[in-house]
């Protein structure tokens, strides 16, 4: 009796905590709702609407659409992104590993390594973009003066529609592999050391181990790194506004050549006060980001346990 | 139990959605005796200064009113505004670039300065010709303290170095060219390690095209009531254009791209001339590593047609303000464009005055600094822009695809007319 009353006791009493618990919890996740929601899911939807509205004109219908569908310079822009996209994450996933690897060897002075291939990462994006515009400068930038003394012909870098693209690219490159490298060495070091040994055992080559050990037991990296910086190469803002803006050119030139939608989103809500344009490209890009993180998710999310 | 935790959130979410509606609504300040007002501006240093200067003043004078001055950078002045006047929260008064005044009146931005506070003759009788060019549908929106023109910059160092007088700048056009060519070094791939001139579009290159060549070349670049394009409705448009051009394809005196911005290069004692405003003169004098002067902009021949574009920030009343705070900020206004606070602007931000009453006073004509710049003001034309930002990437994109993609300069000139038409069309048929 006594026992079976205390027990309905205790009940009754974590009942009432479990309660004031949730009560708690719900009023610590209250002010980041309605965070999220203010900032994030509002905004969201009200650009959603905004797009189907065209401005200076009532009711809702396709206009902007239409106008997109029809708009050179934003199937310019839709292009250029898809380079970026298409350039950066390859590049900056093999060149983080390829490095990751070779740290991964080194024993003494790591840290260094790390803190070296690491920092552009770490610095301000607006300096570095800065620093690598003076160095693009086709008159006096040290590029084209490394060419010269190299009886090379000087580069247009920037100022050339054929190489700005890739200039941009070059910068985003370099700026993300320090992060690519950091997640790789993260996922090195999370592969047991049994498999190399038994594979070490089998007298299996390095090569054959890379890709049957390292190589599919780095996936959920590989994916992680896909997918982030897919969706950043598709967000690549603030690098070409500080390479290509300003007094002596045009945000996304020349010739809209380094243009990407962000880009023109921008430019079209914020230069051309055209917010309602503005919001359809963002739908648009919206469509996109999520179609290729489906993609992503779909085809390189292969499971190696079996 | 499921039931329990669905309303325990229902109410939360209630609250918060409740909280934060009763956010936006703003407390007007209105009630406590002082009436607030704000006061926008973009991020430059001696105006920020300044305006906090005359709000002090402005204060004693008026113990009933507090502004409040708040400044963004350039970059982000636009899109700041741009939001805060939609969601209901921009500021009483808005200092804004006169090109954008179109803009700012479509979206609904700014109101109309009243009738009984300045009329249309009020404002024309007290103000330099120069600002007319403003109105719209006959009404005022802005006023402003200042104006600015734009005059020639030489390095009378690299005058010197190049056996040129360095006391004797360019007066025409060709003779600009001349010097300029003289003072130029290339090396053999054609890459500047000084230019002669800073030739540019993007800077102000593409205002003395519009506003000084064109004229000189005897074309009026706009219709009077800015709804056309002119400049290839004569054949010397093209000529003046091309003119232009050539100084960069054909006499390589400069190059757009060199370090950066045409200013950087002559700040940094590399480019033998600049075409600048009177706003980057404190700029120019920080540098001060040479012997520079200051002359009024070249003609076509000797003797020939003076002409120059000018260009001011100037303030509105924005969209909704009324009662109290429209008292308060009119005589804010007032008080910031009286001659007495354009005196002082100048000395302290090198501002030209705009009152009609100041463009003749000795002590500022005779200035060797600014006396070119408030000559430059009589012949001042300001472009009335539709679309500032628009308007100069088609120009800029026009002169790329010469530049970088060989397109013959009439095909391209007529196609910028063309687009420049375009968005008048649309400005003003909407």
């Amino acid at each position: 009796m006594r026992q079976n009353g205390g027990q309905m006791g205790s009940g009754r009493l974590s009942m009432k905590m479990h309660t004031r618990q949730a009560m708690i919890a719900y009023l610590f996740l209250l002010i980041p709702l309605v965070f999220f929601l203010g900032i994030r899911i509002f905004p969201t939807i009200y650009a959603f609407f905004m797009s189907f509205s065209v401005q200076g004109e009532d009711g809702y219908s396709f206009g902007n659409y239409v106008r997109l569908f029809h708009d050179p310079v934003f199937w310019k822009s839709v292009l250029n992104t898809f380079l970026y996209l298409i350039i950066t994450v390859p590049l900056q996933l093999a060149f983080g590993l390829l490095i990751a690897l070779g740290i991964e060897r080194v024993h003494r002075f790591r840290w260094f390594y790390r803190i070296v291939f690491f920092l552009p990462y770490m610095t301000s994006i607006v300096a570095v973009s800065w620093v690598w515009r003076l160095m693009y400068d086709s008159n006096i930038g040290v590029l084209n003066q490394i060419l010269k003394t190299l009886h090379l012909p000087q580069q247009g870098w920037l100022s050339d529609p054929d190489q700005a693209l890739l200039s941009v690219s070059a910068m985003l490159i370099w700026q993300m592999t320090g992060f690519t490298m950091l997640i790789f060495l993260a996922g090195l070091q999370g592969i047991p050391r049994q498999y190399y040994e038994a594979a070490e055992i089998d007298g299996a080559s390095k090569w054959k181990t890379f890709w049957k050990i390292t190589f599919p037991l780095l996936n959920p990296t590989i994916l992680f790194l896909t997918v982030i910086g897919a969706i950043q190469s598709l967000q690549t803002f603030t690098q070409i506004v500080n390479l290509t803006g300003g007094s002596s050119g045009t945000i996304g030139g020349p010739l809209n050549s380094t243009s990407s939608i962000v880009v023109y989103m921008y430019k079209q809500g914020f230069r051309d006060f055209n917010m309602e344009y503005a919001s359809a490209i963002t739908v648009v890009l919206f469509i996109m980001i999520m179609l290729i993180t489906l993609i992503q998710l779909k085809l390189l999310n292969r499971n190696y346990d079996a | 139990m499921f039931k329990k935790g669905f309303w325990v959130l229902a109410v939360i979410l209630i609250t918060g959605i409740l909280a934060l509606t009763g956010c936006s609504k703003s407390s007007g300040g209105s009630d406590s005796g002082k009436t607030e007002i704000t006061y926008w501006q973009y991020t430059f240093d001696s105006k920020v200064k300044e305006i906090n200067k005359l709000i002090e003043k402005f204060e004693k004078e008026n113990p009933d009113i507090k502004v409040t001055a708040q400044d963004f950078p350039y970059d982000q002045y636009n899109d700041k505004l741009a939001a805060a006047m939609h969601a209901g929260k921009g500021p009483d008064i808005v200092n804004l670039y006169y090109g954008w005044i179109p803009d700012y009146v479509k979206q609904d931005f700014i109101q109309p300065i009243p009738e009984d506070f300045m009329s249309n003759q009020e404002i024309e009788d007290y103000y330099i010709p120069m600002i007319q060019s403003q109105k719209m549908d006959d009404k005022y929106y802005t006023l402003p303290i200042a104006v600015r023109s734009l005059a020639l910059f030489w390095n009378k160092d690299m005058f010197k170095e190049a056996g040129l007088d360095p006391e004797n700048p360019p007066k025409t056009w060709d003779q600009l060219v001349a010097d300029a060519k003289k003072m130029t070094k290339r090396d053999s791939d054609g890459k500047y390690e000084q230019e002669g001139f800073a030739w540019n579009v993007g800077g102000q290159g593409l205002h003395v095209i519009q506003q000084v060549l064109m004229r000189q070349y005897g074309v009026e670049p706009y219709s009077e009531d800015g709804k056309q394009v002119q400049w290839n409705d004569k054949p010397e448009g093209l000529e003046a254009f091309k003119f232009w051009m050539d100084m960069t394809t054909k006499d390589h005196i400069g190059d757009p791209t060199f370090l950066e911005t045409p200013d950087t290069a002559f700040k940094s004692g590399r480019a033998g001339m600049i075409i600048d405003g009177s706003f980057n003169i404190a700029a120019y004098k920080d540098a001060n590593a040479f012997e520079w002067g200051v002359t009024t902009l070249p003609v076509k021949e000797e003797g020939g047609e003076e002409s120059n574009f000018g260009s001011y920030w100037t303030n509105a009343i924005t969209k909704g303000v009324e009662g109290k705070k429209l008292e308060a900020s009119q005589k804010f206004l007032k008080f910031l464009i009286s001659e007495e606070t354009q005196k002082d602007w100048l000395e302290n931000v090198g501002e030209l005055p705009a009152a009609a009453s100041l463009s003749e006073n000795k002590e500022i004509t005779e200035d060797p600094i600014y006396g070119p710049f408030v000559e430059g003001l009589k012949d001042a034309h300001s472009t009335f822009f539709v679309k500032e930002d628009k308007e100069r990437d088609i120009f800029l994109n026009a002169v790329d695809q010469i530049l970088l993609n060989g397109t013959p300069v009439d095909e391209a000139f007529n196609k910028l007319v063309e687009e420049e038409q375009r968005v008048r069309d649309e400005y003003f048929n909407e």
